[in-house]
């Protein structure tokens, strides 16, 4: 901010000097500027939690009211309400189905990971814009055109695909098995495969802008912790979506060429099949290779975002910033070596699943270090409480009661009892569900400003905040004693258990508060669309934050600073700096500016600090003289 | 906590390598991660029994020899586009994108052969394997081919010499890395049919 500072990439070019050619068509639809393709992942994300949300309202009326005459909802599903005006019950399979599978990859991965990722890595180390402007295009129409078809996928006749969002093989790989394993299954694994690519294509990119095109001073021990999540979650895309697509390569290879990879043994009212020799459990083994990481890929940016909103609203550097990459880093690799416990009840070896149980619960450490971090970081600071620190703080509750319950499912022994009821359920929503919903919220709430130019009502935002997290809290905490009174997930009723009577209230309870929380999400959604064009207009800093998107204009054009990119000179969490003048210092302040508030250590880096700056102003000077 | 912040690094560029060429690279790593869970998957399902055993067509000797040759073309060529000898720049390139699609029909032939001994795509997962592990591979072969053909067509237009390096490094180390991840398939079949 205060000094004049050079700092050149090779690939980024001065996009800003001919912005003005932009057309409706290259600057919102095939636009390369990482803003606008930020802004289109979290507008497609929204769509689809909209979409996805919906979904699960219609399987918690049946849950919840399973006697109940659904004709009214007849106009939408049309044939899915039998004659009787019951759900039909190949359709609520469906629905879960395509509920787990929009919120996983569409809207958690894609929508969180896609839009924060796009929007603030550019911004937040000081480049023009992504490593390669045209893979990232492509990497948003290549999840687009998977939107597309997974969308198609649910108006088919026979339905969208059934077998649960793992996709399990040998329901998934044969026709006979459900309606929906035939074109639905299909159009979902094709689906998937554009996803893969648009992942990969993204994970590349932002793995390379990080590492190669940070501004000057930008070290790595000085990056803000949205960035070292949004690196490590591309790190770990990288490496597991590749064995998804294995997997349903091979799976693509049954159902459609006859092959056995997962199949044997299998008989149909009465005849054998011809496959012989595969293995149902090998499809397991390479799906939660994947599947697992997934988990960390949809909860690390939005530990990454709360990093950010709790130390910027706290007035305090974010409480252990090393530990918090430590974590991370152990968070990642800890991700790869985890996947059975996915897999305790599928006939593995028991040994296998002791050493698995043993890894999963070393996840615990990092995990806890994380969530104490957050809790010292809060302890004693300034809060201000904006919608964007609620919804952070939303997230650490979350992590905490969701992650405890992951303590008893982690256990092999515990889990014979607890796999594959509620109680899975409402753990897995706590803790990386809500908890990333909540991220991707305090994310929108916070950058908002940034990417529009305008500010969210706040009071709107509390009332979304309150209702939001209470109702996640009056969903899925019920859940937990369905769960242990064993009831299985994926049941389309119970209504024949004896047992389940005395539990009808409770699910009455969850779906009525599923409905309203769900119902809340519109006051978000006229506040974002209100907001984007009616809103408050945003000051260039309006959080008072250190990180260099703020020294961006209000409305930075492609290649976000008109001038040279700042330099940095400092770590991203000068906040209460003793002896500072304000309770926040940018980065691109250099220390030989502040004497008042340097360490002794920084002191001496101000010597060095001299030099450079020496340095760049004879730059500066040269290149002025040759214009 | 502020102790820890030590910076030496003030003065430089934070590291940076060629974005594309880094880019390309992360590619690579998704091949592998591919190729690890395939063969990964492999060994977990022999170690199950009821695993058909037969013998490896002859002819993938040979067509490894081929994938050899090619790299060793391109990489002559590679050096010769450092010393800006054009001519043998054009003629490396030729001949390892020749020796390339002779290995694509060596590859072909092999299933031809897989066939004659009765190892159908369709049948005990041990044939199936093979089949995906040739194809997938080829498939990526055939990405590297046209690669080369770009890049071939562009040395006639000047455009690679010792002081335009990338696309041709980047053509160089994918072929490579193709080659090698052949000879780990060849390798891991020997030793695990």
């Amino acid at each position: 901010m205060a000094t004049a500072s050079v700092a050149t990439h090779d690939s980024a070019h001065d996009h800003h000097d001919h912005e003005h050619h932009d057309n409706f068509v290259t600057k919102y639809i095939f636009s390369t500027d990482h803003k606008m393709i930020g802004k289109q992942y979290l507008v497609t994300g929204i769509f689809w939690a909209i979409i996805g949300g919906f979904l699960s309202i219609l399987f918690r009326l049946q849950l919840g009211f399973p006697d109940m005459d659904m004709e009214f909802l007849r106009p939408i599903l049309g044939g899915w309400i039998t004659e009787e005006g019951q759900l039909d019950q190949t359709f609520y399979l469906a629905l879960v189905t395509m509920h787990g599978t929009i919120m996983v990859f569409f809207v958690l991965t894609a929508g969180l990971s896609g839009t924060f990722s796009n929007f603030l890595i550019p911004l937040q180390i000081g480049a023009r814009d992504m490593a390669s402007g045209f893979m990232n295009m492509l990497s948003y129409w290549l999840f687009f055109i998977s939107g597309v078809i997974m969308f198609i996928s649910l108006f088919l006749k026979t339905g969208p695909a059934g077998g649960g969002w793992v996709v399990y093989p040998p329901l998934s790989a044969l026709e006979q098995a459900i309606p929906g394993s035939g074109l639905g299954m299909t159009l979902w694994l094709v689906a998937m495969t554009f996803f893969i690519a648009s992942s990969l294509l993204g994970g590349i990119n932002y793995i390379t802008t990080i590492i190669n095109l940070r501004t000057k001073g930008m070290s790595f021990s000085r990056l803000p912790l949205t960035i070292w999540a949004f690196f490590l979650t591309a790190v770990i895309g990288l490496l597991s979506f590749p064995v998804l697509f294995s997997a349903a390569l091979l799976l693509v290879f049954d159902r459609s060429f006859g092959t056995s990879f997962y199949l044997s043994d299998i008989y149909i009212s009465g005849e054998a099949l011809p496959n012989t020799g595969g293995s149902p459990v090998l499809y397991q083994h390479l799906f939660w290779f994947l599947g697992h990481p997934e988990v960390y890929i949809v909860l690390l940016p939005a530990l990454g975002i709360t990093s950010e909103v709790i130390a910027t609203n706290s007035r305090k550097p974010i409480f252990g910033y090393k530990a918090m990459i430590i974590s991370m880093l152990g968070i990642t690799i800890l991700s790869f070596i985890v996947w059975a416990h996915h897999m305790f009840v599928s006939g593995m070896n028991p040994f296998l699943g002791s050493i698995f149980m043993f890894l999963t619960l070393i996840i615990a450490i990092p995990s806890a270090v994380k969530v104490f971090n957050y809790l010292t970081t809060l302890w004693r600071g300034n809060l201000i409480f904006t919608p964007g620190m609620l919804f952070s703080i939303g997230l650490v509750s979350f992590f905490i009661s969701g992650g405890l319950t992951g303590i008893f499912l982690g256990n092999s022994a515990i889990d014979i009892q607890l796999h594959d009821t509620y109680f899975v359920v409402a753990h897995f929503h706590l803790v990386m569900g809500s908890a990333s919903f909540f991220g991707m919220l305090a994310g929108v709430y916070h950058w908002f400003p940034k990417m529009f130019g305008r500010m969210m009502d706040a009071r709107l935002g509390y009332v979304h905040f309150w209702i939001t997290f209470v109702g996640v809290y009056m969903v899925f905490f019920p859940m937990h004693y369905i769960g242990i009174a064993g009831f299985p997930r994926r049941y389309y009723s119970w209504t024949n258990f004896e047992f389940s009577n005395m539990y009808t209230d409770l699910n009455m309870f969850v779906s009525a508060a599923a409905i309203v929380t769900f119902a809340a999400q519109g006051i978000f959604l006229f506040n974002f669309f209100y907001s984007m064009y009616r809103g408050r207009k945003a000051t260039q800093n309006p959080w008072r934050s250190t990180t260099l998107e703020w020294t961006a204009p209000i409305h930075p054009g492609h290649g976000n600073w008109p001038g040279e990119i700042p330099s940095v000179y400092r770590w991203p969490y000068d906040y209460s700096k003793p002896g500072a003048e304000e309770d926040f210092i940018p980065q691109t302040v250099p220390l030989s500016a502040t004497p008042e508030s340097n360490l002794p250590h920084e002191q001496e880096q101000v010597k060095l600090e001299i030099e450079i700056m020496k340095e760049e102003e004879a730059v500066l000077a040269s290149n002025e003289s040759e214009h | 906590m502020e102790k820890e912040l030590k910076y030496v690094d003030m003065e430089e560029q934070p590291i940076s390598m060629h974005p594309k060429k880094f880019a390309m690279w992360l590619f690579m790593v998704t091949v592998v991660m591919i190729f690890a869970a395939l063969t990964s998957a492999y060994i977990v399902r022999q170690a199950e029994g009821n695993w058909l055993d037969y013998e490896l067509p002859e002819i993938f000797w040979f067509t490894t020899g081929l994938v050899v040759i090619s790299s060793v073309c391109l990489h002559w060529a590679y050096l010769s586009a450092k010393k800006d000898n054009l001519a043998q720049l054009r003629i490396g390139m030729a001949a390892a994108v020749v020796f390339g699609i002779a290995f694509l029909v060596g590859q072909w032939y092999s299933w031809v052969a897989l066939v004659d001994r009765e190892v159908f795509f369709v049948g005990n997962p041990a044939g199936s394997f093979l089949y995906v592990f040739t194809g997938l591979h080829a498939a990526h072969l055939i990405s590297g081919v046209i690669f080369l053909i770009i890049v071939l067509i562009s040395t006639f237009r000047y455009k690679v010499h010792s002081q335009s390096m990338n696309t041709m490094e980047m053509a160089t180390s994918y072929w490579h890395f193709l080659g090698g991840l052949w000879i780990y398939l060849f390798m891991f079949l020997l030793l695990n049919h």
